[in-house]
């Protein structure tokens, strides 16, 4: 039983150095940080899977508004349905399936629209109307409060742009923003 | 200031006549990397408790109460993820790529439990691990396996892990989180399919102990080799084994060696017979192996995102598809050469046949070893628990007489008891 024990602690002791080898090499590269998940905006293709693949009941993935880069259009293509009756709030002619935009009044000719979260189901009608005929302000973000930080996020998985991918956590958003270029 | 956005069309106004001020961003911050340490310290401290209760305790109760701790707390509350089981996939992807980073937690939640194995055996599965805990609760009426189909199914986990490290190491996805079927518990949501998939297997659960632990868990089988080289293990018996037999039928996950009964000597000569044709059959296998696992790993990288992406191109730029995919329009979107994406592609299917060929010598070789085992006879003199099956749950251990002696509970009439000076293990 003498050999026996010999072999069993030899083998045992070379795997925990080895171990402690592999934790050591990863943690050395200074990539012990955490890591989030997070939507490009400048890749992303408004598909619209980002609604429906999310593991959650309500996707984790939320509009949001680049405020510096909205022309505050009267005539918001990702406000309204194209050709809509007229240009005010009734709920016919908004595009947002769940009415998550609010539109205010700010001055003559230009309206201020703010994205209601807690509404929003990530669906990117709104993102897809902004960016084709507007200035692409609106666009879609993972919500760190909301996510569950799934190890292999699902819509990751399905989106067809590879546009989500993981950011290290003290820098956890890709908002679009004002002299950033394509 | 310069526009150098592509898609300003209307200039944002300068509000002169009311001073609008521009609202800001709303950005809600992911946990802070503390949240993620305390869960390192939680997990530190279940593991500690669960070998403590395993191997010193001998409390089932304990077990029990630390299982369902571990339910609630890494299931129900942290929603599963980050879980040890999934971060194997984080480890092989990070030793295949090294521009992946994989995060300390991470690195801890995979590595402490191998770590414990080391030391005590698969003290994780007993009670730490959600998954395994779980499932352990649900278990009201077990049943036994018919022997046949347990060696069988037993050797799916293995076929599993080296699948899911070919997925992990090319970069073409986590199966284990992909499919994993508790998750969807933890969560109340998830594909109809992987829900039915969780409620079936704890059904199951309720008469076939473990069903995911056993017959499917990747990290069980790593936690079962480390357990094969523990320094202290888990011990039916508190004292000396008797043969009484009494705990034969205690286990539900069919983890105990019986003692082995006086081999009759006509047998040994087709046993010495059976192993050397067995082990002359492993470099055939190992070949073999290689050369499906290719195969296979060829057949694979049309799952991966770049590869499936390539054909799809390849068909629209030669006419074969003339409407495009939400995939095919983004990539053209991007501008990106076809050669580029056709060159990736190729390094892709090579990386997954070359990993296609490892998993292949690695099925083999683990087919190659049981068909070994079945043939070697190991003479064993008392009731042990298996160190690769034994997942440290505590039921045998009061079915042992010398255990309800130990407790001071009656013991059973005509139950043999080790003589009062026999030397103790604890």
């Amino acid at each position: 039983m003498k050999r026996r024990d010999f072999f069993l602690n030899a083998v045992r002791s070379a795997t925990m150095v080895g171990l402690g080898g592999l934790f050591a090499s990863f943690v050395h590269k200074a990539k012990a940080d955490g890591k989030v998940w997070q939507i490009d905006p400048w890749k992303c293709t408004q598909c619209g899977l980002c609604a429906t693949e999310c593991v959650l009941e309500q996707s984790a993935v939320k509009c949001v508004h680049s405020f510096d880069i909205c022309g505050y259009c009267r005539l918001c293509t990702g406000y309204f349905e194209p050709q809509p009756n007229s240009l005010n709030t009734a709920a016919e002619n908004q595009l947002c399936p769940t009415g998550a935009i609010f539109r205010t009044f700010v001055e003559d000719p230009y309206y201020e629209y703010t994205i209601n979260e807690p509404l929003c189901v990530g669906c990117a009608k709104c993102v897809k109307g902004c960016t084709m005929f507007g200035n692409g302000s609106l666009h879609l973000q993972i919500r760190h409060n909301v996510c569950v930080h799934c190890n292999e996020c699902s819509i990751a998985r399905a989106c067809p742009a590879d546009a989500i991918h993981r950011v290290p956590v003290d820098q956890p958003y890709k908002f679009k923003s004002r002299g950033e270029q394509v | 200031m310069i526009w150098l956005l592509a898609a300003q069309r209307f200039p944002p106004p300068e509000f002169t006549e009311t001073g609008h001020k521009l609202p800001g961003f709303l950005a809600p911050l992911p946990r802070g990397p503390w949240m993620e340490h305390f869960d390192v310290i939680v997990l530190l401290m279940a593991l500690a408790l669960a070998s403590w209760l395993a191997l010193r305790g001998r409390s089932r109760r304990g077990l029990v109460a630390l299982g369902t701790f571990s339910v609630m707390y890494f299931g129900f509350w942290r929603k599963g993820c980050i879980c040890s089981i999934g971060s194997i996939q984080n480890i092989a992807q990070g030793l295949a790529d090294s521009s992946f980073g994989v995060p300390a937690t991470v690195l801890a939640f995979g590595l402490a439990p191998l770590v414990f194995a080391l030391l005590f055996g698969r003290v994780f599965c007993s009670s730490v691990c959600p998954h395994g805990a779980l499932q352990d609760l649900m278990l009201i009426k077990p049943v036994k396996v018919p022997v046949w189909l347990e060696h069988g199914l037993r050797l799916i986990p293995y076929m599993y892990l080296g699948l899911a490290m070919i997925f992990a190491a090319t970069g073409g996805g986590y199966i284990i989180c992909q499919y994993d079927p508790f998750v969807t518990i933890f969560r109340f949501s998830g594909s109809a399919l992987m829900v039915s998939c969780g409620i079936e297997l704890l059904v199951f659960g309720m008469f076939i102990g473990r069903p995911y632990c056993r017959f499917l868990c990747p990290y069980g089988v790593i936690l079962g080799m480390a357990s094969n080289v523990a320094k202290w293990r888990v011990r039916i018996t508190p004292d000396t084994c008797t043969q009484c037999r009494l705990c034969e039928q205690s286990c539900p996950f069919d983890a105990i060696n019986p003692a082995t009964i006086e081999t009759p000597s006509r047998t040994v000569k087709t046993d010495k017979r059976r192993l050397a044709a067995m082990i002359l059959l492993l470099p055939l296998l190992l070949v073999s192996g290689g050369w499906l696992g290719g195969l296979t790993g060829k057949r694979l990288a049309h799952k991966h995102r770049t590869v499936s992406l390539a054909e799809r191109i390849y068909l629209e730029e030669t006419g074969k598809a003339t409407d495009t995919t939400d995939a095919s329009a983004a990539f053209r979107a991007t501008g990106a050469p076809v050669e580029n994406l056709y060159a990736d592609a190729q390094s892709v299917r090579d990386r997954y046949v070359l990993a296609g060929r490892w998993c292949g010598v690695w099925i083999a070789l683990v087919a190659g070893g049981k068909l070994i085992s079945l043939a070697i006879r190991r003479k064993r003199y008392d009731y042990e628990a298996d160190q690769t099956r034994c997942v440290a749950c505590a039921r045998c251990f009061k079915s042992c007489p010398q255990e309800l002696q130990r407790l001071g509970l009656p013991v059973p009439e005509g139950a043999p008891l080790a003589p009062p000076n026999s030397p103790a293990i604890f």
